[in-house]
């Protein structure tokens, strides 16, 4: 009795670890059809990157990048964005620790499978990942007055704020 | 009199409310821009700053800017980012949560006025912007 009922439990506590294993999303892939990234949350992170525009996953780029950027905030794409230095502090080191090559996402290693080492592009879009992933979208559907530009990533990808890219939530805008 | 009273009155609050890092009104913000300016609240203009906001500046690549371009020309409405990102309304009417928080505000003047005068605000021109938005309706 008391063996069938351990038995039992030995059983479905495999049955539920390998659901858990299986079905949940793990990590930041899923296929090939696109990409759902782990949840991050850093309050200055997502208070001050996106005022202006969605909070770019810090996996989209290495950290030589984010260094470059974020040492030119009072030139930011033709804009001002400085921020006090203990701010700025805090989100590179956040970047850098999240960063395309850090080690830490799957998303990243994509990113810099197609990056040599002494690259350090400012624009996710001018990254070879970037590119090839969106070689379908034309010119003339970039320049669409309800997406503006490639950095207008929710335009299409709804859920991008939520770190969701999978390809079935893309819709482009009209 | 009575008058400087009040007005060296609301000045000392605000400054013990920004030692204190409690919120900010648009009043005591107005009243720590017109001491900063030294000038008594009174001699804010929400005309100029209503020309501050509406203006356009030559900007950097040579398009034509201002507060409105993203805000649009009426402040109690949501503006759009220049990635196309919803920005909530300025104006306190539409939007409390607007000029209560003294860091904040300095912020955005400091990048804002750089990037449509190529310069920083002045305290009387900051005093009248806030002057001119908490009367929008």
């Amino acid at each position: 009795m008391n063996y069938l009922l351990r038995g039992i439990g030995v059983v479905s506590a495999v049955g539920v670890f390998s659901l858990l294993a299986f079905s949940l999303p793990s990590g930041d892939a899923r296929g090939d059809g696109g990409y759902t990234l782990p949840k991050l949350t850093h309050k200055n992170w997502q208070q001050e990157c996106a005022s202006c525009h969605i909070a770019y996953p810090p996996s989209m780029l290495p950290k030589a990048s984010w260094r470059r950027l974020m040492g030119g905030l009072d030139q930011h794409f033709g804009e001002n964005a400085s921020l006090d230095p203990a701010t700025q502090a805090d989100i590179l080191r956040f970047l850098e620790a999240n960063a395309a090559d850090s080690g830490t996402s799957r998303m990243g290693s994509r990113v810099m499978r197609s990056m040599s080492p002494s690259e350090a592009p400012l624009r996710i879009t001018e990254t070879r990942w970037f590119v090839r992933k969106h070689d379908e979208v034309s010119r003339a559907t970039w320049s669409r007055k309800s997406i503006g530009s490639a950095a207008n990533c929710a335009a299409c990808h709804r859920q991008a704020e939520r770190g969701v890219f999978d390809e079935d939530t893309v819709r482009i805008p009209k | 009199m009575i008058k400087r009273f009040v007005c060296s009155g609301l000045a000392m609050l605000g400054t013990v409310s920004a030692l204190a890092g409690a919120a900010e009104t648009p009043a005591s913000l107005m009243a720590q821009y017109a001491k900063q300016a030294g000038v008594p609240v009174s001699a804010l203009s929400a005309e100029r700053g209503a020309a501050l906001y509406r203006t356009e500046h030559p900007g950097r690549n040579g398009q034509a800017v201002s507060c409105a371009g993203c805000h649009t020309a009426n402040p109690t409405q949501a503006g759009r980012t220049r990635i196309g990102k919803r920005i909530e309304p300025l104006a306190p009417a539409a939007n409390p949560q607007r000029f209560t928080d003294a860091a904040k505000v300095e912020k955005w003047f400091r990048r804002n006025c750089q990037d449509v005068l190529q310069r920083e605000c002045s305290a009387q021109e900051k005093g009248d912007f806030i002057t001119w938005l908490s009367q929008a309706k």
